[in-house]
């Protein structure tokens, strides 16, 4: 298992008013996201606790373009991760956000 | 939650529910669909992050809610308590956490002596990493669903996860007060693959699909009085099934217990003979058995009831 951590600027507070959501699975080539509204409005913060090691390099440039793209300002995103591909790992983080952004049904 | 919203009709959410396969669904899909919209209290929720002590040392990921989500909710406004495993971690299979969650539930459940439980079940069994863990929370989720059942709590299983229901996980579904399955659902102890391996290929061809269907599968599980009720794989039907279940089933007590024994020994009399599931259809004077396997939902439902309604007096 590999542990990896990486702290961002963004530009806007990410929308909405949820506390916390979550998505995913923890299969093979699969992740889970949780997202919780714990940081100044400002800040992202994502952990990943990861099964594949030695892919610090792609997990780096996924995150910046995420909160480049979303601007997930204030969210603390952590990833229980089993093997995903870049795309998918994208994907859940995208789908992450829009969560805690929409309100209640 | 305010007047207002309690009135809009929510047809997203209605459409959802409707054609949204139980079988594709993750175990919080299934939860948040079937429940009434926006009644599900989470209990331990992920963002405790409660997860398996054990893993780690086979260098596993772990997964925040451990593979089950528990927490209490309302169906068509009648309090309900609810758990659901995600079959797609680990086989939804039971490890200490995972097996934790589900006992505190029977036991909060067992303490109002009332409201019902429902069993989202979608597991292979135990947790081979974490076995011994595992066996002793499957001892334990068996007592205190026992002890809930004892002071009157109602609880229904719901079956029809792609992980099927197995092992540990078939032996807390026998204990239920009813069971719901699908067509997609299998119940069993032991499944394919283990009694092969144990047997030979020669007593159980686990590469067998169209066998292994017709042996574990919904329909035979209902055909036999396994499951009390059989479903469309959709979360509509299961929701609609779990109102009918736990407004007919029965109570229990010494009475129920020996007619139940009582039905199990005349199952065993009148099949334990057949070789085939086809073979105890036949022997039910199921017309066209060799059509049942194929035969759409609501027709399987149609000669399901036809055969015979579950006794209501056993389990």
């Amino acid at each position: 298992m590999e542990t990896l951590s990486y702290r961002h600027k963004a530009q806007e507070r990410a929308a909405g008013s949820k506390s916390l959501a979550i998505i995913g699975v923890v299969a093979s080539g699969n992740l889970e996201v949780l997202v919780e509204r714990l940081l100044p409005d400002t800040e992202c913060q994502v952990d990943i606790n990861t099964a594949a090691e030695g892919f610090g390099a792609v997990w780096e440039a996924v995150v910046a373009d995420f909160v480049e793209r979303r601007s997930p300002g204030g969210l603390k995103l952590s990833i229980n991760d089993g093997g995903a591909r870049p795309d998918t790992v994208a994907l859940r983080l995208a789908q992450a956000v829009r969560l805690i952004e929409e309100e209640d049904r | 939650m305010n007047a207002r919203k309690l009135e809009a009709p929510d047809v997203s959410r209605v459409a959802n529910s409707k054609t949204v396969s139980w079988y594709e669904a993750s175990a919080r899909q299934r939860v948040r669909l079937m429940l009434d919209a926006g009644s599900f209290q989470e209990f331990i929720g992920p963002e405790q992050r409660e997860q398996s002590p054990h893993l780690r040392v086979f260098d596993l990921p772990t997964q925040f809610d451990d593979g089950i989500v528990v927490g209490r909710g309302r169906i068509a406004g009648t309090s309900i308590f609810v758990a659901a495993q995600e079959g797609r971690f680990m086989g939804g299979a039971f490890g200490e956490v995972h097996g934790a969650k589900l006992t505190g539930l029977l036991r909060a459940a067992r303490d109002t002596k009332s409201v019902p439980v429902l069993i989202l079940f979608d597991t292979g069994g135990v947790r081979l990493q974490e076995a011994n863990a595992g066996e002793l929370a499957i001892a334990e989720i068996m007592r205190a669903l026992i002890e809930a059942r004892m002071a009157g709590v109602k609880i229904v299983g719901l079956i029809g996860g792609r992980a099927g229901c197995y092992g540990g996980g078939g032996l807390i579904a026998g204990c239920c007060s009813a069971l719901a399955v699908s067509e997609q659902g299998r119940i069993s102890v032991s499944g394919p693959e283990v009694i092969e391996t144990n047997r030979g290929v020669e007593e159980f061809d686990s590469r067998d699909r169209a066998l292994v269907w017709r042996t574990m599968g919904g329909k035979h599980r209902r055909l036999l009085g396994g499951a009390e009720a059989f479903v469309d794989d959709t979360i509509q039907s299961f929701r609609n099934i779990t109102l009918h279940l736990i407004g007919s089933v029965p109570g229990f007590g010494l009475d129920v217990l020996k007619a139940e024994q009582a039905r199990l020994e005349e199952r065993l009399q009148r099949f334990g003979d057949c070789a085939d599931a086809m073979d105890i259809w036949r022997a039910k004077d199921i017309f066209d058995a060799e059509a049942v396997p194929i035969m759409s939902s609501s027709d399987f439902i149609d000669l399901a009831n036809r055969d015979g309604d579950p006794r209501y007096d056993a389990r």
